[in-house]
């Protein structure tokens, strides 16, 4: 199976509920106000959320009344057009020249940032990079073992320390470790935390501190790890962790088991965050660089 | 990030104060605040549609009380219905919300989920609850599939002193479960907990191994453990997991965060069954009991409002917490206060109670707070009470003797009495920031921690 159609497959559940549903809709139907109304329900049924949903049909009624759509194959083509928009420049994750390239990786508990991160240390291996886990989630049980098994799993390096140490110290010496052995990126694993819980974003922002003392550049990307099953809380969650060290990416996972990946377009609307990986089945390639153009291929292809 | 359910309706009824019946007409504007609210709740937009009629048909026609605004009265008419749907006192006793135990002992538990929902975490909670009520729990760990998932809950289960059923990865679900039943039967554990592997509910041929399982062990409970922070698809998850297993209720996990929690709507309305527990921290013991009133003032994001309501109805409560208001604008809290405040809290039930009844201090408080432990308060009574009247009005005369005197007067020591003035201090200090009501630190507030409450043990 091609890239393209594994990735169609993955996003099959969101398009039966979002563009399949827009099409029943529209069957036998003439465009007007109440055709958009209805369509609206359709974006909120998908996540999209109702903030971004209510924008999105006000510039399709806006088009309406310019008489710019004659019939509902314009509009699913202005719909189109609007959901990319909302979502261009998702641009994946590109390593640049810094080395050690850090990337930290954060999220609230049970989005799958672990998982991720294995993916993810698959795919740089595969691309000839040399790469070092970093297992900062020193809090959860079992935390460090998973990490390891995904280490095993991508032929990577791991610094580890006991359960229950500093995530900073283990983030320090992993990145001790990568300049020493000339490598090319750390990942860093950090424990799941709920955004509100300030003693842990602080936490974070020590994290982030240590990394920027020893590498003033780094980190160069923060993923924040979000769980396409979750609702408006994530535009929470992003705003939340941005503001404590600076998101620079979102990873959205479980997009496979979703049938309302629409939080993408929330995400970007309100919060102007670009999502850069997407997560759409379990195996190990599964995890892709998202990419506005795909997405609504597959999503309306 | 959203602007007050409450605000937006009191600005549609403000015509309407005070007279006669409300009317559909009235509602109109109102019930489109509310879907949105909602919405931006997570509940489930069909579940929402439905629950409008509901509300529409309850409020047309109810006469207007004249000590509230119509908005208020809505917001109460709203709460109330989520309350009943959510299985509110009425509707569902509450030995419907407890786990049944089998006769025959062992109790076999079944926790399923997606991934990441937190049924490993869960269990272990269960796991010390139960050990707690003198039982024998047995944790078994069928998670073959997710890397260290059976590491994970053999390092909780020492943690909680509860032995784990574990194999190596790999190993059928099935045969690990009959293998730890018969286990359990030989060896006395009276309840066990299967921990299963995270699968995504359209993923039929993982759906089709809890068939298995559930035929092999015959639990008396199966619970979804759901992440609170659900979005849409909480229905068709509910649903799925529900027509194939035929759950016994729901534990919603990560209630700790800010999520609103309209999964919960979404899950009772699409299976019928009660939620039970909710997990409110990552710590082994934070399991709670779900109550229907709290989350419908939570999806409503309005605790405030509708507890204002309330009070107003009983006619209690309201001038204190003017009262308290006025005096937080103008500086003046005291030991004095700080002593009817805990007066007040034990009555109410909880600080984050109290503080949400403060019109735009609520909000911002109320997560930061965490439950607050009832003996600690008689220890810090006792403290404020070995003051003298002028310690109480003005801290800064208490010296080393005075402190002496107040730790011996209330049976405590030197150490908790500077701790006390310590968080007076500190909550005095974040109260001025809302002088005048909108102080630059507002959004960035932080409630001064509260561990004496609870003894920092």
């Amino acid at each position: 199976m091609g890239l393209f159609e594994r990735l169609k497959q993955g996003l099959s559940k969101t398009k039966k509920n979002l563009v399949e549903k827009a099409e029943v809709l529209f069957l036998g139907r003439n465009v007007d106000e109440s055709l958009l109304n209805e369509l609206e329900e359709v974006l909120i049924m998908a996540d999209v959320g109702p903030k971004a949903s209510a924008e999105i049909i006000s510039t399709l009624k806006e088009k309406f009344k310019k008489g710019e759509l004659s019939d509902t194959v314009g509009l699913k083509n202005a719909l189109k057009e609007e959901i990319k928009l909302a979502i261009q420049d998702g641009s994946g994750i590109k390593i640049t020249k810094e080395r050690p390239y850090i990337i930290l990786t954060v999220g609230v508990n049970g989005v799958g940032k672990t998982t991720t991160i294995g993916k993810l240390a698959w795919r740089f291996k595969n691309e000839g990079l040399k790469v070092i886990l970093a297992a900062g989630d020193t809090f959860r049980a079992a935390a460090i073992e998973q990490l390891e098994i995904w280490a095993h799993r991508s032929d990577t390096q791991i610094i580890k320390h006991k359960s229950g140490a500093d995530p900073a110290a283990v983030v320090y010496d992993a990145i001790m470790s990568a300049k020493a052995k000339n490598m090319d990126a750390v990942i860093i694993d950090t424990a799941g935390r709920l955004h509100t819980k300030t003693n842990l974003m602080d936490e974070l922002k020590k994290i982030k501190r240590v990394i920027n003392r020893e590498i003033p550049s780094a980190p160069h990307e923060v993923l924040l790890v979000v769980d396409a099953t979750s609702g408006q809380n994530v535009i929470h969650q992003a705003k939340i962790f941005g503001e404590a060290i600076g998101v620079t990416g979102i990873a959205l996972t479980k997009l496979d088991g979703t049938a309302k990946g629409g939080i993408v377009i929330a995400i970007k609307k309100e919060l102007n965050i670009p999502v850069k990986l997407i997560s759409v089945g379990e195996r190990i390639e599964d995890l892709r660089d998202f990419n506005a153009e795909e997405f609504v291929g597959a999503l309306f292809g | 990030m959203f602007e007050a359910l409450s605000e937006k309706l009191g600005s549609i009824f403000k015509k309407l104060k005070g007279r006669g019946l409300l009317r559909e007409e009235d509602l109109t504007a109102a019930l489109k605040e509310i879907k949105i609210a909602l919405l931006e709740a997570d509940v489930n937009f069909k579940v929402v549609k439905d629950f409008i009629e509901r509300v529409k048909a309850r409020a047309i026609g109810k006469e207007v009380i004249e000590s509230i605004t119509p908005g208020h009265q809505v917001v109460k008419i709203v709460h109330d219905e989520l309350c009943s749907l959510m299985g509110g006192e009425d509707n569902l006793s509450l030995s419907q919300r407890k786990i049944h135990l089998s006769p025959n002992p062992p109790t076999v538990i079944m926790l399923v989920g997606l991934h990441g929902s937190g049924k490993t975490t869960t269990a272990a909670k269960l796991a010390k609850g139960f050990k707690k009520d003198g039982r024998r729990p047995l944790l078994v760990a069928i998670d073959t599939a997710r890397p260290a998932a059976i590491e994970q809950l053999i390092s909780l289960g020492s943690q909680i002193n509860v032995p784990v059923y574990g194999t190596k990865a790999g190993d059928s679900p099935v045969r690990v479960c009959s293998d730890a039943i018969k286990k359990a039967h030989s060896e006395g554990w009276d309840v066990v907990i299967l921990d299963t592997a995270g699968r995504l509910h359209i993923d039929e041929e993982l759906m089709k191994e809890l068939d298995d399982v559930k035929a092999a062990a015959n639990p008396k409970e199966i619970l979804l453990v759901a992440d609170a922070m659900t979005g849409q698809d909480a229905v068709n998850i509910a649903k799925s997991f529900n027509d194939r297993l035929n759950i016994g209720g729901v534990i919603l996990t990560k209630m700790d965060g800010d999520a609103r929690g309209g999964a919960a709507l979404s899950i009772v309305a699409a299976t019928g069954k009660p939620i039970k527990f909710i997990g409110v921290g990552e710590k082994i013991d934070l399991l709670e009991p779900f109550h229907p009133e709290r989350m419908a003032s939570r999806i409503l994001e309005m605790g405030d409002i509708v507890s204002l309501v309330e009070k107003a109805q009983e006619a209690i409560g309201m001038e204190d917490a003017i009262k308290l208001q006025k005096k937080l604008k103008e500086d003046r809290f005291t030991f004095e206060d700080l002593k009817d405040q805990i007066k007040q809290i034990k009555k109410m039930g909880s600080l984050e109670n109290l503080f949400g009844m403060i019109p735009g201090l609520g909000k911002h408080i109320s997560r930061s707070v965490g439950t607050v432990d009832e003996k600690e308060f008689i220890k810090i009574e006792a403290i404020i009470n070995s003051m003298t009247k002028k310690e109480r009005e003005s801290y800064a005369i208490i010296n080393g003797s005075r402190k002496r005197r107040i730790a011996l007067g209330s049976g405590t020591t030197v150490a908790d009495v500077n701790r006390l003035i310590k968080q007076y201090l500190e909550m005095k200090k974040m109260l001025r920031m809302f002088k005048g009501g909108k102080g630059p630190g507002l959004n960035k507030f932080k409630f001064p921690d509260l561990n004496f409450f609870r003894g920092r043990s």
